[in-house]
């Protein structure tokens, strides 16, 4: 395994939830509804039907370009995809070849720590159509043209993975940005993101050559080891552990194959999901020429300063950084914040308010970094108002004036009284303490800071 | 019976005001033609059972019904302004339940669920869609020949083609089987049959159309155009049909003026271009006499010549037979059989033979030699008509380079085919607006000429058009028959 090194890349699509399709009046919204009926002349790809572009899936996009750090290009296009299957209308689609409307763009991920950053480059983000959909029934297959023409937007990263975890994680934050963006429901199980690893294993130069780790910059794999001449795309996986799964299944099969001296055929291949197993589904060998042209019936794209800059929203990575750098927030409180749409909303409203008001009122020890922690341990909930969840907050961390001398002796009779929970705890124990701390805390009648209590508590105790 | 041979639909308006003609009787000695001369001409594929129905609706306009109060006919004309005018559409056209093949056996069952935008327009107007025209499948040809439902003659000449690919749409007119028609002009596909039967025939600028429910061939050349007996006709329909349309994103929001309205201008002064490398490309010399005198006479009217260069012109032909295919291929593939019409086996040679050359062109490897080299021809060819109209305001040169052919003289020689538009195709390569008009005649057989003006300015070109036609005088030596 030393010897050689994972190369992936991603292809993810999102679908956009926009109201109508992409390039049709007919509604976007295809999921469950009776088969052919959100159809027209356009997505049914009739004689004669013309497509006109959807301008809100275009400022869609540009948003998912700007926030994976893209340059947006004055001028964009469609383009023609040539290919043949019952569920493409008009026997092409349409998508976006050499102009895509995100260029050259990179995505930072964190992992366990706010140092722990990785950084991996986002090749393009293009717009086009999504085709039809295939029922097999028994003998028959079926058409559904529902789905035909709802905007998908098509991201894709350089082969900057080597790692199947690193890979999960980096899905898991696109999922999280694009979601933040309200562009998309990004519902793996409805197929509003799907995901297409594509794999291959290369041989390392020499035992002692570092490979760049995820750091995405070098063109070439660093320490002399170069791309493979051969990939594998792994389609049909609807959940982040699915392409863990299949990454790893791949890889260790690339392995044995290398090892054998041969080089495994590029293909594209299904995983399946009951053996976490992947299967042939198509040599490359009968891939197609996609004849990509300029789609003549859209005029070209041309984009305004303004047009290519809209405003976005704050973007997680940017609020978990913001959390941790400025308002000591734990990193793992800041984390499970900014991954949930629902708490992220509720404790910025908490912020504002804490920011706000200090001054006027007695909030007594409430932090930013308290707050969190009691969000996320749900001592205070985003059910109630946040002006109640504040007070809630100020009450528990409330300074209890202690009184030092009514402390010591309390600790001194606490210590005598329980000498073996005490021998407990010195052996090891140390658990115990918070038996002792609630037996201080009784003999004080409660009139103490019990974080007080607990740092005498261990000092007496160290005697 | 009314003779709808010499009515156009200037006149036919004025007699339906005056109640001296119903639109049922209009339309049933139109439908009459076609049952009588149809079969001899093969013009009209598909007839619409419901027309004279349809007719029915402005049976209140009859000299046999009590008489409407006068001002509200009046106001209907108003609003309808093609109100009860036969109208036969080239099957390239989407007709809401009425069968559109596009000439092809393809899609000879095709059975459209909505109107293109045109043909919506057209109705809203008050127009009555008599029937279907036949063409070159797909709109492939010159002649008409390439239908695969037989070729159509031409009505002065029935051993001779009346050009194409909009050939029936010209043969129907020029034989009264309507008072308007309809056509598409990808490379030459109305002027070249207009000039072969007499008529006016208008490829508008790109955009200025809507191109939405009509059967594409080249997507980035196809204009949107139709046959008319004289000019203010033809810009009467153009008021009508011109447009931005939300359903083409190709079409221009430019106002559109009521053409018709404006014909009248004096030549004085204008600059007209003769194009110095169409002086030269084997015109046929009595076709070249028509061009001579049409010269001569705008310059009666005060018309100044200038010659003009179109320097990479030459390249033409070569440059649309790579990017149209191109676009061919593409727009046919959707043609599978699989959800409407046929199969691909009953493509006919020409759509065969386009689709490989395009398919070709546009494969990885040749792209660049092909494809992307023809989009820069292309671009080449526009900036020469942009220069040509920075120093003259209409350009005029010859439709056709013969008469019209016979049938047959060239259907074996797709070479020599497609030369016939290398006076007509150039425009299609920029998109400028283009008016074929009858110009003389020779041997018995029409001649047209071609007047050329810079992109969207249709009402320029209708005033140079109508100026020549009002001094031109009729043409002498033409006989329908049949």
């Amino acid at each position: 395994m030393n010897n050689y090194i994972p190369v992936i890349g991603l292809e993810i699509h999102v679908e956009l939830s926009t109201k109508s399709k992409m390039f049709c009046g007919c509604p976007a919204d295809w999921f469950g509804k009776a088969p052919n009926s959100q159809t027209c002349p356009v997505c049914l790809g009739l004689p004669g039907a013309l497509p006109v572009a959807n301008k809100q899936a275009i400022k869609w996009t540009i948003k998912i370009a700007q926030a994976l750090e893209c340059t947006v290009p004055n001028i964009s296009k469609f383009d023609r995809k040539h290919y043949f299957y019952p569920d493409l209308s008009k026997s092409f689609q349409l998508s976006q070849y050499d102009e895509p409307i995100g260029q050259h763009g990179s995505f930072s991920v964190h992992f366990d720590s706010i140092e722990n950053k990785k950084k991996f480059r986002i090749r393009r983000v293009h717009l086009e159509e999504d085709a039809g959909k295939l029922i097999h029934d028994g003998k028959v297959s079926l058409v559904d043209y529902n789905r035909s023409g709802v905007p998908l937007v098509e991201i894709v990263t350089e082969p900057d993975f080597h790692d199947s975890s690193d890979v999960k994680r980096f899905l898991e934050e696109l999922q999280t940005l694009i979601r933040s963006l309200g562009v998309s429901d990004v519902n793996m199980e409805e197929g509003s993101m799907r995901l297409e690893p594509n794999i291959s294993v290369a041989r390392r130069g020499g035992e002692d050559r570092e490979i760049g780790g995820g750091g995405g910059e070098e063109e070439k794999l660093g320490g002399g080891v170069e791309l493979p001449n051969y990939k594998v795309e792994v389609k049909n996986i609807n959940s982040f552990k699915f392409v863990k799964n299949a990454i790893d299944y791949e890889v260790t099969r690339h392995i044995e194959i290398l090892e054998k001296g041969e080089t495994p055929v590029q293909e594209t291949r299904g995983y399946v999901e009951a053996t976490g197993k992947t299967i042939s589904q198509r040599s490359k060998e009968e891939a197609h020429d996609y004849r990509y042209f300029p789609e003549p019936d859209i005029p070209q794209l041309e984009f305004s300063e303004e047009e290519k800059n809209p405003p976005l929203p704050e973007l997680p990575t940017a609020q978990l950084e913001k959390y941790v750098n400025e308002h000591s927030i734990k990193f793992e409180d800041a984390f499970i914040i900014t991954h949930d749409p629902l708490l992220i909303n509720y404790f910025e409203q908490l912020l504002v308010i804490l920011i706000r008001q200090p001054a006027e009122k007695d909030l007594g020890v409430v932090t930013p970094a308290k707050l969190a922690s009691m969000l996320v341990n749900k001592r205070i909930s985003s059910q109630d108002s946040p002006e109640v969840s504040i007070q809630k907050a100020s009450t528990a961390t409330q300074q209890v004036k202690t009184d030092e001398v009514a402390l010591s002796q309390s600790i001194t009779k606490v210590v005598q009284e329980n000498e073996k929970a005490v021998s407990d705890y010195k052996s090891g124990k140390e658990t115990v303490i918070m038996f002792l701390v609630g037996k201080v805390m009784k003999e004080m009648n409660g009139q103490a800071d019990p974080s007080l209590v607990k740092e005498r508590l261990t000092t007496a105790l160290k005697k | 019976m009314i003779n709808t041979r010499d009515l156009t639909i200037k006149g036919t308006l004025e007699l339906l005001k005056k109640k001296e003609i119903s639109v049922e009787e209009l339309v049933s000695s139109c439908l009459n033609i076609i049952e009588s001369k149809n079969p001899e001409i093969n013009a009209v594929l598909t007839v619409n059972e419901n027309a004279l129905d349809e007719a029915q609706q402005f049976s209140n306009l009859t000299p046999l019904r009590p008489r409407l109060r006068e001002g509200a006919a009046i106001s209907q004309f108003n609003n309808k302004p093609l109100l009860g005018i036969p109208i036969i559409l080239k099957d390239a056209y989407s007709t809401k339940g009425l069968r559109t093949t596009a000439a092809s056996k393809v899609l000879e069952n095709y059975i459209p669920p909505f109107d293109a935008t045109v043909v919506k327009k057209l109705k809203e107007a008050g127009a009555i869609i008599l029937g279907k025209a036949n063409m070159d499948a797909w709109a492939h040809g010159s002649s008409g020949e390439n239908s695969d439902f037989g070729p159509t003659k031409n009505p002065y000449d029935l051993s001779r083609t009346p050009g194409g690919s909009s050939s029936g749409s010209a043969a129907a007119l020029a034989a009264g089987m309507s008072l308007a028609s309809t056509g598409t002009d990808t490379g030459g596909s109305i002027r070249l049959p207009a000039s072969f039967t007499n008529l006016v025939g208008l490829k508008p600028t790109y955009g200025r159309v809507s191109r939405y429910g009509i059967i594409a061939m080249g997507s980035s050349f196809d204009s949107i155009g139709h046959f008319t007996k004289d000019v203010y006709d033809n810009a009467l329909i153009l008021s009508v049909t011109a447009g931005h349309d939300s359903l083409d994103g190709t079409t221009s929001k430019l106002d559109v003026p009521k053409y018709h309205l404006k014909l009248e201008t004096s030549m004085r002064g204008k600059k007209i271009g003769i194009v110095k490398e169409f002086t030269h490309s084997g015109i046929d010399s009595k076709v070249d006499e028509v061009t001579q005198k049409t010269i001569k006479t705008m310059e009666r009217l005060g018309g100044e010549f200038i010659e003009v260069s179109l320097p990479h012109v030459e390249y033409a032909i070569e440059t649309y037979y790579i990017l149209v295919p191109a676009e061919v291929s593409s727009n046919l593939g959707r043609m599978t059989g699989t959800r409407f019409g046929k199969g691909r086996e009953l493509f006919g040679d020409e759509a065969k033979r386009r689709i490989m050359i395009g398919t070709y062109t546009l494969s990885s490897g040749y792209y660049d030699a092909y494809y992307n080299k023809a989009l820069k021809v292309r671009t080449r060819i526009k900036q020469d008509f942009d220069q040509a109209f920075e120093k003259v305001d209409a350009l005029l040169c010859p439709v056709s380079p013969t008469l019209p052919f016979k049938l047959g003289e060239k259907a074996n020689d797709p070479l020599a085919m497609y030369l016939s538009d290398i006076f007509v195709a150039p425009m299609n390569l920029a998109g400028v607006p283009a008016l074929s008009v009858p110009a003389g005649s020779v041997e018995g057989l029409p001649v047209g000429i071609q007047f050329v003006t810079k992109q969207f300015d249709e009402q320029l070109l209708y005033q140079v058009a109508y100026a020549y036609e009002q001094a031109r005088g009729p043409i002498e030596n033409l006989k329908i028959n049949t």
